[in-house]
């Protein structure tokens, strides 16, 4: 599955436009610990958390993730939006919690 | 032999990541193994966010050559009392502010353990840390 077609799916929030809407997804990670996404995450994963900082999108770019979804509505700042345009990584919202979100996605990818 | 340094900045986590990713993009270029960069970045970001997190500044050191990657982690900074402690997962000496922040979970140096085939840790209290990684390029599994 695309992300775009995740988005579609889920009705998610695409904070950085089309960048990015094209790549494929591999399963997913769900963590708010960043070592734990970067030695566990794998190419491809859709890393689903509820921390919102510019770190966030530097794992993302080094572990090359498909994108990263914000939980429970949380909006990121201009500035971490900006650094991920610039990596090319989508950054999408979703108002559902962390549980919800995780059950909704396993479904769709599995 | 190709030679790549980098300043890492203390306290800076809007930059941290910065260097790895550089390197990785060097390694890209020379065509290494996929795998091995994987690893490679896991390792390497781990110990550029161990200097943000805990020293003043630090140097990255990159020396790669067609058998092996060594990286050289410099750092001046409180240094680690207890390495052992240190290493053992779980344990971290984070501020709450970067725990906060999802680092600090005791997972930084198990990681560079796991990815690399060589670690090595010289360290003194209230001077620094120099954090020594080899990555054989030939061990691909």
């Amino acid at each position: 599955m695309k992300v775009s077609e995740l988005i579609e799916k889920l009705g998610l929030t695409a904070f950085t436009g089309a960048v990015g809407v094209e790549r494929e997804i591999a399963g997913g990670y769900t963590s708010d610990l960043l070592s734990d996404v970067m030695g566990n995450a794998k190419e491809g994963n859709v890393w689903i958390t509820l921390q919102n900082h510019m770190n966030v999108i530097a794992i993302a770019s080094l572990k090359e993730l498909a994108c990263i979804i914000l939980v429970k509505g949380i909006t990121p700042a201009p500035e971490i939006i900006e650094k991920a345009i610039a990596e090319e990584i989508p950054v999408l919202g979703s108002n559902e919690n962390t549980f919800n979100l995780n059950g909704k996605i396993y479904a769709l990818l599995n | 032999m190709v030679k790549l340094k980098y300043d890492i900045e203390g306290g800076n986590f809007n930059r941290a990541g910065n260097a790895s990713s550089q390197v990785k993009r060097v390694l890209k270029q020379l065509n290494i193994d996929q795998r091995l960069i994987k690893k490679i970045v896991v390792a390497l970001y781990e110990a550029e966010v161990n200097i943000v997190a805990h020293a003043y500044e630090g140097t990255m050191e990159i020396n790669i050559s067609p058998e092996k990657i060594d990286m050289i982690l410099q750092d001046k900074g409180p240094g680690i009392s207890n390495v052992e402690q240190a290493m053992q997962e779980g344990f971290s000496t984070a501020s709450q502010k970067v725990r906060e922040m999802g680092f600090g979970a005791g997972m930084g140096l198990p990681n560079i353990k796991k990815n690399t085939d060589l670690m090595e840790i010289e360290t003194s209290v209230g001077v620094g840390t120099t954090l020594r990684m080899t990555k054989y390029l030939n061990n691909v599994e």
